[in-house]
C-alpha cells in the first residue's frame, strides 16, 4: 500500500487534484485521496520528505509541463497542478530544516499602489509555488513604503511587481528607487510584469528582469539561481 | 440519423408579416400581369392544359408564348409542394432532412466556376535586409478540370461544417464534351464525397445516364427514391420573367422522375430586376413560384425547392455584386418568403466580389455568411471557396470558410440557462468569493474538456505576423492526404460497364491495378 503512495501522488499532481473533493481530469478519481491527503499518508508511512518531493511532486509537475508544451494541457491545468504541489509543500515545509531541504528561493509579490488588478500576479504566484518557490503575496494596491519595509525585514530573494495600467506602472520605478535609497537594491532581484509593462520599460527603471507570464517567471528565477 | 446542421432558434427577419403579405400579393399580380414569356413549348402546353392563359407572341423569334398564371394555380401548387425534402447521401449519416417551416441550416458548397485558382507559397526577401524573408501565397488562375473537381470533393468530404456538396468547378478537360460532361461531373463528385451531391445538368440527353449511375450507387431505382444521393439545380426562369427553353425542358424531365430539384432564379437588382428591395423580391418570388408551379403541374408532389440567388448590380461595371450588403438583404427576404410558403429554401451566402483569398474575401464572406445563416434558410449554398462572384474556385478559401462556419455554428448554439445551471453557478460564486485569489480558474477544467467552449481560431499565427494563409495551405494538404471512402470496386466496375462516356482515368481501381 505504502509503495503506491508516491506514484499516486505523482498522478494526482498531473490530475491537478489538491484534495479528495477535487475533480481532476479522470472522473474515476473522484472521492479518492488528493495531493494533501497523500502527502500526509506518505509522512505517516515514514516516506522521507526528500523522496515525496523528488519522486512524487516534482516529477508530476514535470509531466504537466510536458503536456502543456504538447498543447495537451492548458493553463488552468498547470494552475490546478501547481496549486496541488503548493498544498503538498505547505504540509512538508515545517520538516524542511530537519530534512536538510532548501526551497528554490523566497519570492515576494505585490501589485503596486493604485492598481487593484491581480489575476496575472495570482497566476504567476501559483505557478512559482508549483515550481518549488516559497511565495508571499502582499496583495493589491500595496504602498511603496510597505514593500520596502517588507524587503528590509524579511529579506526575500526575489521581488515580483505587477501593474496592469500605464498610469500605475510608474510606481515600479518608484519602488526600485526607494529600495536603492534604503540600501536594499542589491539584496533582492526585482522582476516586473503586467499588461502595460515591457522589456524596454523594465530596463528603463532598472529592474532585473521583465517576465511576460508565469512560465517566463519560472525560467527567469531558475536562471538567476543557476547564475549564483 | 440525418446531419444536424444548425437550428437557428430565433431566426432574424427583415420583413414584417404585413410586408411578406405585400410581396406575396405583388408576386401573384406579376404572375398574372405581365405573366412570363415562355420559350419552352412543352411548358406552355402544360400551363395551357392546366387553365393558365397562354397566348402566342406573334413577333417572337425564337417562338414564344406569354403565360399568365392565375393565383389559384399557384396556391394549389404551393399546397402540393412537399414541405419536407430529404436529400440522401452515400453515407446515410450525411442525409439532409429539410422542413420548410424549420430554420435548420445546412451549409453547402458551390457553384460551378470556370476558373480554378492554383496556390503556391513563395518566399520573398526584404529589399533593405535580405536576411528577412516572408512567405506569401501566389495565385495562378487556370481552367478547371475533372481532377480539380475530384480534389474539391475530397477536401469538402473532410470539412466538418460542410453538409452537402454542390459541384464547385466546371470541368473543361480536352476530352470532356457536352455529351460526357454530366456523367463525369457527377461521378467525380460521388466518388470523392459521401455527402449529398447536387449539380446542374449540361445536356438533357445525359439525365438518364446520371440517374442510372446514381441508382447503381444507391442500390437500385427504388433505393434511389428513398435515398436520393443526387439532386439537381435548374435556373429555368431567366430574369425578368422568362422560361428558358433548355433548362425548362431539363426541369420538366427531372420533375417527371421525381428527383429533388431546385427551381432557382438569379435576378440582378438594377439590370434584370428593379433596383429597389420591394421590386426585386416581388419579381424573384414570382419567378420561383412560376417554376414551383410548373414542377407540380408536371408531377404533383415532386420535391421542388425554393431557389433564390438574388444579387445587386455593381454600379461601376453592372456586373454582379455578391459582396454588397443588399445581396444579403435580398437573400434573407427570400428565406422569409420560402418559410411563408413552408417550402425548403435554397439560399445564397458567402459569394464575394474579391478575386483572391484575403482580407476583402473574408470580410465580404463573413458578413453575408453570418447574416443569411441567421435568417435560417434550410439549404444554404454558402459557396465554400468561391471568389470573384461566381467565377473562381480556390480550395484553400474553402478550408478558410470551414473555420468561419465553425464559429457561426458555435455562436448559434442554444443558451444553457436553467434551474440546475443557476444553482450550480451560485454555489460556485459563493465558494470563489471566499478564496484569497477570487478566481474561477479551478472550475474551468471540466468545462474546457466538455466541448462547450469555442476553440481558438485554427489558423492563429505566432503573434508576429499573419500566418493564416500558410496554415490554411498546410491544412488543405493534410485534408488531401486523408483517405476518402470511394465507391466500392464492384459498383465502380458496373458503372464503367453500363454508363457511357466516363473517362477511364476516373476509375481508381483500374489505376491501381
Amino acid at each position: 500500500m505504502s509503495e503506491d503512495i508516491i506514484p499516486m501522488l505523482k498522478e494526482n499532481v498531473i490530475q491537478g487534484r489538491k484534495t479528495k473533493d477535487d475533480e481532476g481530469i479522470d472522473e474515476e478519481l473522484s472521492g479518492t485521496p488528493g495531493v494533501e491527503e497523500l502527502t500526509r499518508s506518505a509522512l505517516e508511512n515514514n516516506i522521507p520528505v526528500k523522496e515525496i518531493i523528488t519522486k512524487g511532486l516534482t516529477p508530476g509537475m514535470e509531466v504537466v509541463g510536458e503536456k502543456f508544451n504538447a498543447k495537451e494541457f492548458y493553463i488552468p491545468d498547470m494552475l490546478a497542478s501547481a496549486e496541488a504541489v503548493s498544498a503538498g509543500m505547505d504540509i512538508l515545509k515545517p520538516l524542511f530544516e530537519a530534512s536538510n531541504i532548501e526551497t528554490k528561493g523566497r519570492v515576494t509579490m505585490a501589485t503596486v499602489r493604485k492598481d487593484i488588478h491581480d489575476i496575472g500576479k495570482s497566476i504567476v504566484a501559483t505557478l512559482l509555488r508549483g515550481a518549488g518557490y516559497e511565495v508571499e503575496d502582499l496583495g493589491i494596491d500595496v504602498p511603496t513604503k510597505k514593500i520596502v519595509q517588507y524587503v528590509k525585514e524579511k529579506r526575500p530573494d526575489y521581488l515580483g511587481l505587477s501593474a496592469l495600467l500605464t498610469s500605475t506602472m510608474v510606481y515600479m520605478g518608484e519602488i526600485i528607487d526607494a529600495l536603492k535609497e534604503a540600501g536594499l537594491r542589491d539584496k533582492v532581484k526585482v522582476i516586473v510584469g503586467g499588461a502595460a509593462v515591457s522589456e524596454e520599460y523594465a530596463r528603463e527603471i532598472g529592474a532585473d528582469a521583465y517576465c511576460v507570464d508565469g512560465f517566463d517567471a519560472i525560467r527567469t528565477l531558475d536562471g538567476f539561481r543557476k547564475a549564483k | 440519423m440525418p446531419r444536424e446542421g444548425i437550428l437557428v432558434d430565433t431566426p432574424y427577419e427583415r420583413m414584417t408579416g404585413k410586408q411578406i403579405e405585400e410581396i406575396h400579393k405583388a408576386s401573384m399580380e406579376i404572375l398574372s400581369d405581365p405573366g412570363l414569356i415562355c420559350f419552352s413549348r412543352e411548358a406552355a402546353e402544360i400551363f395551357s392544359a392546366s387553365g393558365a392563359d397562354v397566348t402566342k407572341i406573334k413577333s417572337s423569334d425564337p417562338p414564344a408564348c406569354l403565360i399568365k398564371i392565375p393565383e389559384k394555380l399557384v396556391l394549389d401548387a404551393i399546397e402540393s409542394t412537399p414541405k419536407t425534402v430529404k436529400l440522401g447521401a452515400r453515407n446515410k449519416d450525411n442525409t439532409l432532412v429539410m422542413h420548410g417551416d424549420e430554420p435548420r441550416v445546412y451549409f453547402i458548397s458551390g457553384s460551378e466556376t470556370n476558373i480554378w485558382l492554383d496556390v503556391d507559397i513563395q518566399t520573398y526577401a526584404k529589399r533593405s535586409d535580405p536576411g528577412i524573408e516572408i512567405r506569401l501565397p501566389e495565385f495562378t488562375p487556370r481552367r478547371g478540370t475533372v481532377a480539380d473537381l475530384c480534389n474539391a470533393a475530397h477536401v469538402c468530404e473532410h470539412l466538418e461544417t460542410l453538409d452537402g456538396f454542390i459541384r464547385t468547378v466546371n470541368i473543361q478537360d480536352k476530352d470532356i464534351t457536352d455529351d460526357n460532361k454530366d456523367v463525369n461531373k457527377f461521378f467525380a463528385c460521388l466518388n470523392n464525397t459521401t455527402k449529398h451531391v447536387m449539380a446542374g445538368l449540361t445536356n438533357l440527353d445525359q439525365l438518364d445516364n446520371v440517374v442510372n449511375m446514381a441508382s447503381l450507387i444507391a442500390g437500385g431505382k427504388e433505393q434511389l427514391k428513398k435515398n436520393p444521393i443526387i439532386s439537381f439545380i435548374t435556373c429555368l426562369v431567366k430574369s425578368p420573367l422568362q422560361f428558358v427553353d433548355d433548362t425548362t425542358k431539363t426541369f420538366i424531365e427531372i420533375c417527371k422522375r421525381g428527383l429533388p430539384v431546385v427551381a432557382s432564379s438569379s435576378p440582378q437588382a438594377g439590370t434584370t430586376a428593379p433596383i429597389k428591395e420591394a421590386g426585386i423580391i416581388a419579381q424573384i418570388n414570382a419567378e420561383v413560384l412560376a417554376g414551383i408551379t410548373l414542377g407540380q403541374l408536371v408531377n404533383r408532389g415532386t420535391p421542388v425547392m425554393y431557389g433564390s440567388v438574388p444579387v445587386r448590380a455593381r454600379m461601376d461595371t453592372l456586373g454582379d455584386s455578391y459582396g454588397s450588403v443588399e445581396t444579403s438583404q435580398y437573400n434573407i427576404d427570400c428565406t422569409q418568403m420560402a418559410r411563408f410558403y413552408k417550402i425548403p429554401n435554397y439560399s445564397t451566402a458567402g459569394v464575394c466580389d474579391s478575386k483572391v483569398p484575403g482580407q476583402q474575401s473574408s470580410i465580404e464572406r463573413l458578413l453575408s455568411d453570418i447574416l443569411v445563416t441567421l435568417s435560417g434558410p434550410q439549404y444554404l449554398h454558402c459557396a465554400y471557396g468561391l471568389l470573384d462572384c461566381n467565377s473562381v474556385f480556390c480550395l484553400p478559401q474553402a478550408v478558410l470558410d470551414d473555420a468561419h462556419f465553425q464559429m457561426i455554428k458555435f455562436f448559434l448554439r442554444s443558451p444553457q440557462i436553467d434551474k440546475m445551471e443557476i444553482t450550480e453557478t451560485l454555489e460556485q460564486i459563493r465558494k470563489v468569493v471566499q478564496t484569497p485569489q477570487k478566481l474561477y480558474i479551478s472550475y474551468i477544467r471540466k468545462v474546457m474538456r466538455s466541448g462547450i467552449l469555442s476553440s481558438s481560431y485554427p489558423f492563429e499565427g505566432d503573434g508576429k505576423s499573419d500566418n493564416v494563409f500558410l496554415l490554411v495551405y498546410k491544412r488543405m494538404n493534410e485534408l488531401l492526404e486523408r483517405p476518402v471512402n470511394h465507391i466500392d470496386q464492384t459498383t465502380t466496375s458496373r458503372i464503367f460497364q453500363e454508363i457511357p462516356g466516363l473517362l477511364p482515368r476516373l476509375n481508381i481501381y483500374e489505376q491501381r491495378s
